[in-house]
């Protein structure tokens, strides 16, 4: 292991200490006063520092420095964690997280946010109320010093105090280097802390030449001898070319235990000293070690001259006691095993390669097994052979292997969450509103490769809903609203799929608002008879922006649209209900991976494809009597008394020209998002099973109506049918010249 | 013989360096992540030092040197302290607690030999 890949553990630990200090600060932001919660928040921001300090991430230590001292009045009490206390800690946590960024990928970060914040934090350390609630306090102490303010906040603003062993004397001594009397006594206390005069004595002598007497006055009679007391001193002649300072070096750990003089000599005494050989203490203790366990250790080691006999002891006590421990990797694997264990199971981490390498393994042996299946199928038709019942319990085999493989890469949406809270704190700051956001279900585990693209789309709706689903606080005062508005952020699982829902308590659809701007944009006839869901699911609608002017927070240029395809992307559907005056609720369903799909697969004009399962109501057989004509060439099919389109897939994907007759086919009666319910005309049922995904963008190019692509059991490729794109082009909005560059090969 | 250092860190990053730093440097080490973990190795272990950090989940660093202390075989080996904390109050703790000496980081590999080496036969 080289430093880098220690500096990208210290990234990685980053990550989880900035988790571990969001969901903190937030936990304290509801009021929650467990000194454990602070002191995890604390702990958190110094061991950013703490590794940051080792990779000379200045900034970044400078940041987290001033935080931890803010930090550590809260854990102390010193400073009461109000709502504008924690609101300055909030940001603090997001301009920490910005640095960290900053260190890893470069680029830098908004200055003027960071400076402010330490000064803002800086006041908090010192005792002044922040300015938006205690102005008058500030403005009545405003020369006071602080002692955080005290130091530079605009560089590194910390500087640890590092104990160096750099040479601090010598450069007044011109020729000769300064000879010094020194006198060492230690208290017993020097010994009990694990010092040894010995060693120390050795220190000594490796700063120049020394000559050394032991003063053993004190010792009492082997009667009176206290095996832990401490009973001599030193007198040592020391030539030293590191001064009295690397003299006091030495005894950094020990001198607050011990009586130590140092005095220096003049020149022409040295010379003398200088004749002097080494003393050797002419006592010999080690009789008392009988009979006494370790404590005549710290006195017969004193004595001995330095190295040989506490190597011994200490030789003689390791041999004493096996060892346990196999090795340190075998110790330092379990501690990193131990470290990801959050009071639940145990957990090992694992390079994401290895994960993704092994699912598409796992892919290719569910293709294979469905191969083999197939063709000892075509050869024994029967299916009573052993070969055939062997293989049934592998197509079980294999299925679970792969369920187990997916949930290798299961992770919980709780980071993804983590993240938004920051997204409505900035956003709504910049807005002026104020918005509490609830999450809910943040444990609910999804696929990683989900989770990843699961932020974005989500960011945006978050966005949208600050900028434009809660209204302002006026207005929310004169509408009779609590001024806070809400937005809850909830996940669950449902039927295979991961839901999510983001609620806001704000103004809800503008319905006339978009009906006129659908309108405008062509979108929608001028004399459209919509329903209000369809009203409210014209905002995903291609080109399609609600708010009158584009504002910086959420009109970047993307509408609802955008978000609607990168859900659909993942597979999931989107759509939104809204009551006026009372909020919009958006929810999305998403397949829990990316990597496997439960489908029907359908022939349709000699084409086999593979329709998601999930999108799948009910197949029916149309008969005679349920098909209506309308207008030019649409049909409907009656079921159970109500009316729903009929398409032909084969038409719509142009497989063939004409539409088939629906009473050769099957309908598959289809949900689509927002549209409401289509029936889908293909010609066959081949079955139903789960395929392995196969992206058609990364292997070929993007094809409308066609989500991705599989391999069959015998071998051949089969398309995966996007059903709301499909559905969406029979109703004509969109893609139908797209269409036409369609599928026909 | 190699001589056996035991290290108390909740960082992985700072146990990663200690980890590197200690072996490059020919020391054998055991690592602990907490004062817990680090009282309950430290018997299996019968380190030559310890290097200890103070702020630790479920045991800081000031009650696993008492622990360390009140243990009849370890109240005599070398504890350093390892931890940004420079102010002299906590030092002056981590004495009272019985630490032998400290090292400030932020983390310099020759700091921490030394270091171990003074305070090792």
């Amino acid at each position: 292991m080289d430093m880098n890949e220690i500096k990208e553990i210290f990234f990685q630990e980053c990550e989880e200490q900035l988790a571990e200090l969001e969901s903190g600060l937030l936990k304290m932001n509801d009021g929650d006063r467990d000194p454990e919660t602070v002191n995890a928040v604390f702990r958190a921001v110094h061991s950013i520092k703490g590794g940051a300090g080792a990779f000379g991430l200045d900034d970044l230590v400078a940041f987290a420095h001033v935080f931890e001292t803010t930090l550590d009045c809260v854990r102390s009490n010193k400073l009461e964690p109000g709502p504008e206390v924690m609101k300055v800690m909030l940001k603090s946590a997001d301009v920490l997280a910005d640095l960290v960024t900053a260190s890893r990928d470069g680029g830098s970060v908004d200055e003027s946010r960071s400076s402010g914040l330490v000064k803002e934090l800086e006041a908090l350390a010192n005792g002044d109320m922040p300015a938006s609630s205690a102005a008058p306090v500030a403005a009545a102490k405003p020369a006071a010093p602080a002692p955080v303010a005290a130091a530079p906040s605009d560089d590194s603003g910390f500087q640890a105090i590092p104990f160096t062993f750099d040479d601090f004397g010598g450069e007044e001594q011109e020729e000769s280097v300064p000879t010094f009397d020194v006198t060492f006594k230690p208290r017993r206390e020097l010994y009990s802390k694990g010092n040894e005069a010995a060693l120390l004595l050795r220190d000594l002598s490796r700063l120049g030449e020394m000559s050394i007497n032991c003063n053993m006055e004190e010792l009492p009679s082997l009667d009176d001898l206290d095996p832990e007391g401490a009973y001599f001193d030193w007198t040592i002649q020391i030539t030293a070319e590191k001064g009295e300072e690397g003299i006091r070096q030495v005894f950094e750990f020990a001198e607050w235990d011990c009586d130590l003089d140092i005095k220096l000599r003049e020149p022409e005494a040295a010379a003398v000293t200088e004749e002097l050989p080494m003393v050797p203490v002419p006592f010999d203790l080690s009789a008392l070690d009988d009979g006494s366990d370790g404590p005549g250790q710290t006195v017969a080691a004193a004595v001995e001259a330095a190295d040989t006999a506490s190597g011994v002891l200490k030789a003689a006590a390791s041999a004493a006691k096996p060892e346990k421990k196999e090795s340190p990797a075998a110790a330092a694997a379990a501690a990193a095993a131990a470290q990801a264990n959050n009071a639940a199971g145990q957990t090992i981490r694992v390079d994401l390669d290895r994960v993704d390498r092994l699912i598409n393994l796992v892919g290719e042996l569910v293709i294979n097994q469905a191969m083999l299946s197939q063709s000892v199928i075509e050869n024994d038709a029967t299916g009573t052979s052993a070969v055939n019942m062997g293989l049934e319990e592998l197509q079980q085999l294999t299925r679970e292997i792969q369920d187990s493989v997916m949930a290798i890469r299961a992770q919980p949406v709780k980071p993804v969450f983590q993240r938004m809270s920051r997204i409505v704190r900035e956003v709504a700051d910049m807005v002026g509103k104020s918005i509490r956001l609830v999450t809910e279900g943040e444990n609910t585990e999804v696929d990683k490769t989900v989770i990843d693209k699961l932020a974005e789309p989500l960011t945006h709706m978050i966005r949208n809903a600050v900028d434009h689903g809660i209204e302002s606080p006026e207005k929310r005062a004169a509408a009779g609203k609590e001024p806070e508005g809400t937005i809850k952020l909830t996940a669950k699982h449902r039927s295979g799929r991961i839901v999510i829902e983001l609620v806001d308590d704000g103004a809800g659809i503008n319905r006339e608002r978009v009906r006129q701007k659908a309108i405008d944009n062509e979108l929608i006839a001028a004399d459209a008879n919509l329903t209000d869901e369809e009203i409210d699911n014209l905002i995903f609608a291609p080109g399609f922006s609600t708010a009158d002017k584009i504002s910086d927070i959420s009109g970047r240029g993307v509408g609802m649209d955008v978000v609607k395809r990168s859900i659909q992307a993942l597979g999931g559907r989107i759509s939104i209900t809204s009551r006026p005056g009372q909020g919009s609720t958006f929810t999305m369903s998403l397949p829990l991976t990316l990597a496997v799909l439960d489908g029907m697969v359908v022939t349709v004009a000699g084409q086999t494809l593979v329709v998601p399962l999930t999108a799948i109501v009910e197949t029916l057989q149309p008969e005679a009597q349920h098909i209506h004509s309308f207008g030019a060439n649409q049909r409907l099919i009656s079921i159970r008394n109500s009316f729903c389109p009929l398409v032909d897939v084969g038409r719509i994907l142009n497989f063939r020209g004409t539409q088939a007759n629906p009473m050769d086919g099957v309908a598959l009666l289809v949900e689509s998002e927002g549209g409401g319910q289509r029936a889908l005309m293909v010609d066959a049922i081949q079955g139903q099973r789960q395929v392995v995904i196969k992206s058609l963008e990364a292997n070929y190019t993007h094809v409308p109506g066609i989500a991705a692509a599989t391999i069959l059991g015998d071998g051949r490729v089969a398309l995966i049918l996007d059903v709301d794109a499909v559905v969406a082009a029979s109703r004509g909005q969109s893609l139908k010249q797209e269409m036409s560059l369609a599928v026909a090969g | 013989m190699k001589k056996k250092v035991l290290t108390v860190d909740d960082s992985r990053t700072i146990r990663n360096m200690l980890l590197v730093t200690l072996n490059n440097a020919g020391f054998e080490t055991i690592q602990a992540e907490d004062g817990i973990e680090g009282l309950e190795v430290l018997e299996e272990c019968n380190p030559d030092v310890i290097v200890t950090d103070i702020n630790m989940p479920r045991l800081d660093g000031f009650g696993f040197i008492e622990g360390v202390r009140r243990n009849e075989k370890y109240r005599a080996v070398p504890i350093l302290v390892l931890t940004t904390e420079s102010d002299a109050e906590k030092k002056n703790r981590a004495r009272q607690a019985g630490a032998t000496g400290w090292i400030v980081k932020p983390f310099d590999p020759t700091k921490l030999i030394d270091a171990i080496e003074r305070v090792t036969a």
